[in-house]
Formats: structure tokens, sequence, C-alpha cells
């Protein structure tokens, strides 16, 4: 493998990787946020120890998310430096004001939000877990806009003497209708994480105490308060994850819509759309060699009309199929790479514009399909529990908890077949733009000419291996807690004397004196 | 001033920043094995900056970004040229943050031992790291003319690196321990302030050579001067901890800092990376800049974001400003409701 291989492989593990934590970190912060609103406002001890006990997992794995994120911030200078002088202009300001604007906001906020219980006033202290996550929506807001920028360059002109895109309206770069429609998927997908998780882990608690024949107090973390808990999480989870996906839909046939004018042939390799068709048909399931990448080899079954209302909104719409599309590419953008050796390997290799259609075809039905079970483990939820119902088969019960995994798999999947569905592109030329103004790079010269294949197979192996470690441990950890559920100290507050108010190591004897449950802190 | 110095300024700002702030959750980190002997005092120093690592953290992450935003010739430069190294730096910054969250979830000794340890190791490397990667970029890497590193995997560690790491640690554990001086009670107080009496001469000589080797190379009259206030802040620093002057000591060590940074980037300046190899293949402030517009437009961004950021980390500290104690406390603290 030469450095190219070895460098994607690399962004794309820990990128998916820092991916796990994200869309968790902003779906759970926005309904801890609401859980806690909803204590401040009723005073009810359930919400509290919703609070704390959703909150308790929202920073666990927070942390894990700084610390992949941070990889992230220097890995476009380490292994993508062609692509960082290349991009300078656009990208870098917004990967800095989404510190400026977004981290410092999430951090500081989130540390006066565990450290605060009982050491400022209620309703700032609420004040202060809004500010945090709002942080991290911001936060979203301008990393997608920076990879919508990749994937479809506005607010730009090619500078003559250097050959590189030069900022004239930043405007632009934040309205991005690509990111607009970026963005608002990925907020409403990652409500889907959060709503899974409250669903598959409170259906489980409640058949637990349910089986354990609670309210039995002398069963750990069961003291009959617990069942309003785990009732109200499972019916939030249920409504969220619902709603949420039927607002991925919209949001994703917008971007579908928007892809099919500024990236066709990901839209088609994501249908195995060989030829022009009028109208064109949805496949629900391809056969024969998708993964030859001959595109002819491959065919399926389909469902006429549809691929033509997903793209254009209409069931007559011509798309344009693979082959004709690599030809329009080749023609507009060279047959070959430029026999140039900033395009290492590949000088004056043929260019394919079709991405791996295996990746784009079936990563794109992962994404919807494991997004579409969600919903049903949602709705199943809030059926199996209306009117105080309990369910108890074990089949649906412990199905909902591994469902929880399933929107998490959507979402890599979505990303996946974004990122490499604009192969061989980094910077990909954005059509309403005309063909001498045009903007794009091509993902082969990206790389760090200075950098040898041995560091950055080094570096690929350990972070692989540190993110592999750090996934044991937190998922250890998390199933530990989880288990445990919540305890009878995680209610009522009694101001004035509020276990949580101080941190558990300042009491005398130590951590063990208070249930470990309860500290935030340390 | 033209709006490449501005930014060159605001990096400058930035980093040093980030090293006054973190520097002290650097150092107290470091210091876990030397100052915490019991249990309950190491607790006491993870406490005393359990709220404020974070934030002090995205001072790297705004530095660095600041880098890419303003000088995308400096970030391709200066990274891949120490790419493992900065593999390096990342690793000791991922494990201290997971450690300072996992310390606490789960109570046994061993547990709380293991991650204590693994906070002080990755404090050390991201420490050491950091100022390899400062050092390096002020006093020199072996670059050609196209930015790209001269020789093998290691060939930009070289001794300026060194100097940058031992730099920054050193300033670091002394304002670590001033700061637990100043913020803790009890036998930690106390043993802080005899190490910072003890070692707050020693630890600011590297700091001060590599502003010396730098003033030397391009400084001006003015690093001079700053060089020289940085000095006797040494000396200040020293003489108001051996009266038990917490916060006069704690003051005038942050001027070490500044004093020292200011000199170094004041020196450097228009210079971020200088070829060891040739002179003539430093990147200078002007290769490496973005345009002007979307320099104005990021002067905005941070002239109206940075005060806002500045007033609430500022009031973290003031919420967080009561000193800590590892022993019972005796009336609990009222809360308002
Ligand atoms: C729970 C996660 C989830 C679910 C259920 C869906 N998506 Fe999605 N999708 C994502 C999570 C996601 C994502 C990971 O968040 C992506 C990657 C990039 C992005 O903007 O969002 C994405 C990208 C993405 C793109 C690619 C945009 C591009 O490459 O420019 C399209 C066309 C869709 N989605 C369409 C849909 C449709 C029609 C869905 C129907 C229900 C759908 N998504 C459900
Ligand atoms: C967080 C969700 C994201 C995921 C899961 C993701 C995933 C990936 C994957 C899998 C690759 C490798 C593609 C290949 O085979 O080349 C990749 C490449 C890349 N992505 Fe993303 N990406 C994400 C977001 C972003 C964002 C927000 C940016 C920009 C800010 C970005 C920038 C890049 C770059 C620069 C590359 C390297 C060039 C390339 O190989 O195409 N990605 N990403
Ligand atoms: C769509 C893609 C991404 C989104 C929505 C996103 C969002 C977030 C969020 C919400 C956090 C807070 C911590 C957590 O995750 O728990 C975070 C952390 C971080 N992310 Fe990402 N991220 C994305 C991809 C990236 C990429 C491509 C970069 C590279 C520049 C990046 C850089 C960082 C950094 C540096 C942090 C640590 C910040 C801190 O200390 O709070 N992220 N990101």
């Amino acid at each position: 493998m030469d450095v190219l291989d070895i460098a994607r492989w690399q962004f794309g593990i820990t990128t998916v990787y820092h991916f796990l934590m994200v869309p968790l970190t902003i779906g759970l912060g926005i309904l801890v946020a609401v859980m806690h609103t909803m204590w401040v406002r009723t005073d009810k001890p359930e919400w509290l120890r919703m609070t704390r006990f959703w909150g308790r997992i929202y920073l666990i794995n927070f942390v894990l998310g700084v610390a992949t994120g941070l990889v992230q911030e220097f890995q476009f200078g380490l292994a993508w430096s062609a692509y960082s002088r290349f991009v300078g202009d656009v990208f870098g300001s917004l990967l800095a004001l989404e510190a400026l604007l977004a981290f410092f906001l999430e951090s500081t906020f989130l540390g006066l939000w565990i450290f605060g219980w009982g050491r400022i006033p209620k309703k700032v202290h609420l004040a202060t877990l809004w500010a945090a996550v709002i942080g991290s929506v911001v936060s979203a807001y301008f990393i997608i806009a920076a990879n919508s920028w990749m994937q479809h360059p506005v607010g730009v002109v090619t500078d003559d003497a250097t050959g590189r895109p030069e900022q004239v309206d930043f405007l632009a770069v934040l309205t991005n209708n690509t990111a607009l429609a970026a963005f608002s998927h990925t907020v409403v997908a990652a409500l889907m994480v959060a709503g899974a998780a409250l669903v598959g882990i409170g259906l489980w608690h409640l058949r637990k105490r349910e089986l354990a024949d609670a309210p039995a107090t002398d069963v750990a973390g069961r003291d009959g308060g617990d069942y309003g808990v785990w009732r109200r999480s499972v019916r939030l989870g249920g409504y969220v994850s619902v709603a949420a996906f039927l607002l991925t839909a919209v949001t994703g046939d917008i971007q579908g819509k928007l892809m099919y004018e500024q990236q066709p042939l990901k839209m088609s390799s994501a249908e195995a759309l060989c030829e022009t068709e009028a109208p064109a048909p949805f496949s629900i399931f391809a056969f024969g060699k998708l993964g030859s990448n001959e595109c002819d080899d491959v065919h399926s079954w389909t469902v006429p009309y549809l691929l033509s209302y997903l793209a254009h909104g209409d069931f007559s719409t011509a798309v344009p199929g693979v082959n004709e599309l690599q030809e329009t590419y080749a023609a507009a953008y060279g047959a070959t790479y430029p026999d140039d050796p900033s395009f290492g390997d590949k000088a004056g290799e043929p260019i394919d514009y079709t991405p791996l259609l295996a990746v784009t075809y079936w990563n794109f039905r992962l994404m919807i399909g494991m997004g579409s079970v969600s919903a049903a483990v949602g709705a199943y939820a809030l059926w199996s529990t209306r009117r105080g119902r309990v369910p108890t088969n074990p089949v649906a019960v412990y199905g909902s908890l591994l469902a929880v995994g399933a929107p998490f798999v959507a979402n890599a999947a979505g990303w996946i077949f974004t990122e490499m569905g604009r192969q061989p592109f980094v910077v990909y030329p954005n059509p309403d733009v005309p063909r001498a103004d045009q903007v794009y790079f091509f993902t082969a010269q990206a790389v760090s000419p200075g950098v040898s294949a041995g560091e950055v197979l080094t570096s690929l192996v350990t972070l692989t291996a540190l993110y592999g470690a750090l996934a044991v441990v937190e998922a250890w950890l998390l199933v530990r807690f989880v288990r445990r559920g919540v305890t009878t100290g995680d209610g009522a507050p009694t101001p004035g004397h509020t276990p949580e108010g101080t941190p558990d190591d300042d009491l005398p004897g130590g951590r063990d004196q208070t249930d470990d449950v309860l500290s935030f802190a340390y | 001033m033209d709006l490449q110095t501005v930014w060159f300024v605001a990096v400058a700002v930035l980093w040093t920043g980030f090293l006054l702030l973190e520097g002290f959750d650097f150092g107290v980190a470091a210091l876990l094995p030397v100052l915490g002997r019991r249990t309950q005092d190491r607790h006491l120093m993870l406490r005393s900056i359990g709220p404020l690592w974070d934030g002090n953290e995205v001072w790297l992450i705004t530095a660095a970004g600041a880098v890419f935003a303003a000088f995308p010739g400096w970030y391709a430069t200066w990274l891949p040229a120490l790419y493992l190294p900065f593999v390096l730096l990342l690793v000791g910054l991922i494990i201290r943050a997971v450690a300072f969250e996992w310390r606490h979830s789960h109570h046994t000794d061993q547990w709380d031992t293991t991650w204590t340890h693994v906070i002080t190791a990755g404090s050390l490397i991201a420490a050491l790291g950091v100022g390899a990667a400062l050092g390096a970029t002020t006093l020199g890497l072996p670059i050609d003319a196209d930015g790209n590193r001269v020789g093998g995997a290691f060939a930009g560690l070289g001794w300026a690196a060194l100097l940058g790491a031992v730099a920054v640690l050193g300033f670091s554990l002394v304002h670590g321990a001033v700061f637990l001086a100043l913020k803790t009670d009890g036998p930690v107080r106390l043993a802080a302030r005899a190490f910072a009496r003890r070692w707050a001469p020693v630890a600011a000589l590297p700091l001060l050579l590599w502003a010396l080797l730098v003033q030397l190379r391009s400084g001006t009259v003015a690093t001079a001067v700053l060089l020289l206030v940085a000095a006797l802040a040494v000396l200040v620093a020293w003489a108001r901890i051996r009266v038990d002057r917490e916060g006069q000591a704690f003051a005038a060590w942050a001027v070490v800092l500044l004093g020292s940074a200011a000199t170094v980037f004041g020196a450097a300046y228009p210079v971020v990376v200088p070829s060891t190899i040739d002179p003539a293949f430093d990147v200078t402030v002007s290769h490496a800049s973005v345009s002007d517009y979307t320099l104005t437009v990021m002067t905005w961004a941070a002239g109206v974001g940075l005060p806002v950021v500045l007033g609430y980390q500022a009031w973290t500290y003031w919420v967080f400003r009561k000193r800590l104690s590892a022993e019972p406390e005796t009336s609990p603290e009222p809360v308002t409701a």
C-alpha cells in the first residue's frame, strides 16, 4: 500500500470512530437538557433521576468524543498537507471558528454543569447545560459547512497566481445549500441515536424490574421510583425515534435532490443505474458482480419510477447512468491523471470517476435500513408501553436493546456513502459554475508529499490499536453503569444538603461513602 | 499593522494562552506522584483542575485551528515535518482525557491508581510534545524549498525540539506547584510551596535559553527588554513564594511565560518555520497566509468571539475560586436553589 491508501484508511477509521461519539453527544445532549428543564419546571424527582442517569452516559461518551476529535483537528495537516495548502483559504477558517465559537462553549459550560450541582443557582445551572448543548450543535454546523464545501465548493474563485481557491463570499460558504441540508439531516440522525438508547435501555430495565417483582427495595437499582424513570425514558425515546426518522427521510430526500444536481455519479452509483433511464427505477436489491465495478455486470430488483422521484420530484425525468456520466466526466476533467509527481503513483494513470459501486450501493441501503429498524423499534416501544403496560417478551426487549446499535450503523454508513461516493475527488467540482472557473482537487494529489508510508502506517496502527483499547474500556464502563440503573439517592435532593453538591471525595471516608452513581464529580 | 501581522499576533496569543492555562494542569498532573502521597491528596489535586482542564485544552485546538485558518502554509509544513512526534503528542492527550473521566467511573484502588498514573503519563507526553513542536517551529526544522522535510521520520527532532520540550515541562511543573499552593489547603499546599521554592529558579532556565536563542538570531531591542522582564520575573516569583505570597508568585510566574513567549514570537516574526537547511527556505508569514478577505472575516469573528470566551472562562474560574481541602468540610457550602 502506498501513502495515499494508508492515509485514506487512517482518515476513514479515525473519523468514523469519532462519529460514533458525536451523534450520541449531540442527540443525548439535547434530550438530557430537556430532562433537566422538565425537572426545573416540574420538580418531579423522576426527571432529576433521568437527568443524572442519562447525563452520566452523555459525559462518559463526551470525553471520548473530545479525545478522538483532537486527532481530527491535526490530521488534515499531518497526512493531508497538500490538501490543507489547497483549501486553506476556506476550510481552515471554518475549523478555527468551530473551535472558537463552539468548542469553548461546550467544554467550559460542561465543566460548569458537572461541577456546578448545588454550587450555582438552579436556573443558571440549567442554562450551563443548554449552553454546552448549543455548543455541540454549532460545532456540527461548522464542521458540516467545511465538509459540504468539499462536496459543493461555493463562494470561491480560482486565484490565477497560485491555482488555489480564494474565498470571496463567506456568507455563501455558510449558507451552502449542501451544508444546510446535511446539517439538518445529521442533527435529526443524531436524535435517532439518542432515542434508540433511551428505548433499548429503558425497556430492558422495565422488564427486569417487572420480573424481579419490584418495587422490592432490596434489588440493586430498584426502589419503586425507578419505574417512572424507565417508563418516561422509553416514551420519550420512542417518540424521538419515530419523529426523527421521519425527519431524516424528509431531509435525506432534500439531500438526494441536491446530489442529483451536484454529484450525479454518486446518485447513480448508489442505485447501480448503468444506463440513463427515463423514468428511472429505484433499486431494492442488487445482485451480479457489484464488486467488479463493471456496472453492466449488475442486475437488480427495482421499483419503477421511484428514482426519478427521488432525484427530481416527478415520475418521468431521466436520471443519467454511470456509463454516460463516466464519459462526461472524463471529457471534462481528463481521462488520465496529469503526469505530475504531485499525483504520486497515480500520475498518468486513467481516472475512474465511478466510486466503488458496492460501497455506495450498500451503504446507502444500510443507512436507510438501519434507520427503519430503529423507527420500528421506537413504534413498538410506544405501543407496548401504552397505558402503563410493561413488555416482558424477551425477544422484543433484547431485540430493542440490540437495536441501540442500529442508528450508529446508519450514521456510519451514511458518512461512508457520502465520503467514498465523492471519489476520486476530495473537492468535488461544482457544476453550477462554468467549467473554466471550477475549483476541484483529486484525492490522489491530497496527501502530504514529505511523509513516508512507514510513518503513516505507524500512526494508523498506533491510533487503531489505541482506539480499539479505548472502545473496550468504554463499553465495559457503559455496560456496567447501565446495568446498575438508578438508585434511591438519585432522587429528590434536599436543598441545603445535596449529596451531589459535594463531590464525593469531599466526604469523610472518601468516595465509598456515597453511591457512585451520584458521582458526577471527582 | 496589516492583517497578517494581526493574525501572527493572534496565533502567538493563543499558543501562549494555551501554555499559561494548560501549563498548570499539565504541571499538577505531572506532580501527582511527587506531591500526592496520600490518596486523598491526589484526589484533591485532581479536583483542583477537574473543572478546568477541558476548557484549557480547547486553547490548543483553537491555536492549531488558527494556524490552519490564517497560515495554512505553516500548518502544512510544520505538522508533516514532525509527523510521528505529533502523533505521540495526540496519544498523550487522548489517554489523559479519557483517564480524567474514567478514573472516577469505577471505584477500586487499583483502578484509581492506574488511571491516575495514566493522567500523569499522558500529561508528561503532552507537555513534552507541545514543547518540542513549538521549539522546532521557532528554532528550526530541516525543510526544503517546498516546505517538505529533508531526512527521515525523526529528522525534525533535533536539539531545538528537545530544548522546547524541556522548557515547557520545566515551566509547567513550577506553574502547577504554585497553582496548587494557591488553590488548595493542607499538606498539599505545603508540599507544593516547598517544591516551588526549591525548583523555581532552575525550572525556568530552558525557557529563558530558548527565548535567548531566538533573540540572538533575529531579536529587536523590544524583544530584548521582554526577555529581561521574563528573567526578572523568575526572581520575583521565587522571592514571593519564599515568603508564601502565593498569589503574587503565581502572577510573577505567569509573567515569566508571557515575557519569554513574547520574545520568542516577537523575535521570530515574520518567520514561522525557519529552515535549518537554508534560510532561503524559511516559511514566512506572507508565504504562508490566506487571503486578506479570509483574514478580515476571521478578524471580525475573533473580535466578537474571543472577548465572550474570555468572559465566560473567567466566570468559571470565579465560580470555582474556593480553596480546596482534603480534610472533611466542617460547614457544607450553602446551596442556592
Ligand atoms: C440515523 C441515521 C440516518 C438515517 C436513518 C438516514 N440517514 Fe441519510 N445520512 C446520515 C444518516 C442517516 C448521515 C450519516 O448523517 C449522513 C452522512 C452525511 C450527511 O449529511 O448525513 C447521511 C447522508 C445522506 C445522503 C448523502 C448526501 C451526500 O452525499 O451529499 C443522502 C442522499 C441521504 N442521507 C438520504 C437519506 C434518506 C433518503 C433517508 C431515508 C430515510 C436517510 N438518509 C436516512
Ligand atoms: C464525521 C463524519 C465523517 C465520516 C464518517 C467521514 C468518513 C470518511 C471516510 C470513510 C473517508 C475515506 C474515503 C476514502 O476512501 O477516500 C473520508 C475521507 C475524507 N474526509 Fe470524511 N468523513 C466525515 C466527515 C468529514 C468532515 C466533516 C470532513 C471535513 C471537515 C471530512 C473530510 C475528509 C477528508 C479530507 C478525507 C480524505 C480524503 C479522501 O480520502 O477522500 N470528512 N472521510
Ligand atoms: C460531521 C462531522 C463532525 C461533527 C458533527 C463533529 C462534532 C463534534 C462534537 C459534537 C464534538 C464534541 C465532543 C464529542 O463528540 O463528544 C466534537 C469534538 C471534536 N471534533 Fe468533531 N465533529 C465532526 C467531525 C470532525 C472532524 C472532521 C474534525 C476535524 C477537524 C473534528 C474535530 C473535533 C475536535 C477537535 C473535537 C474536540 C473538541 C473539544 O475539546 O470539545 N470533528 N466534534
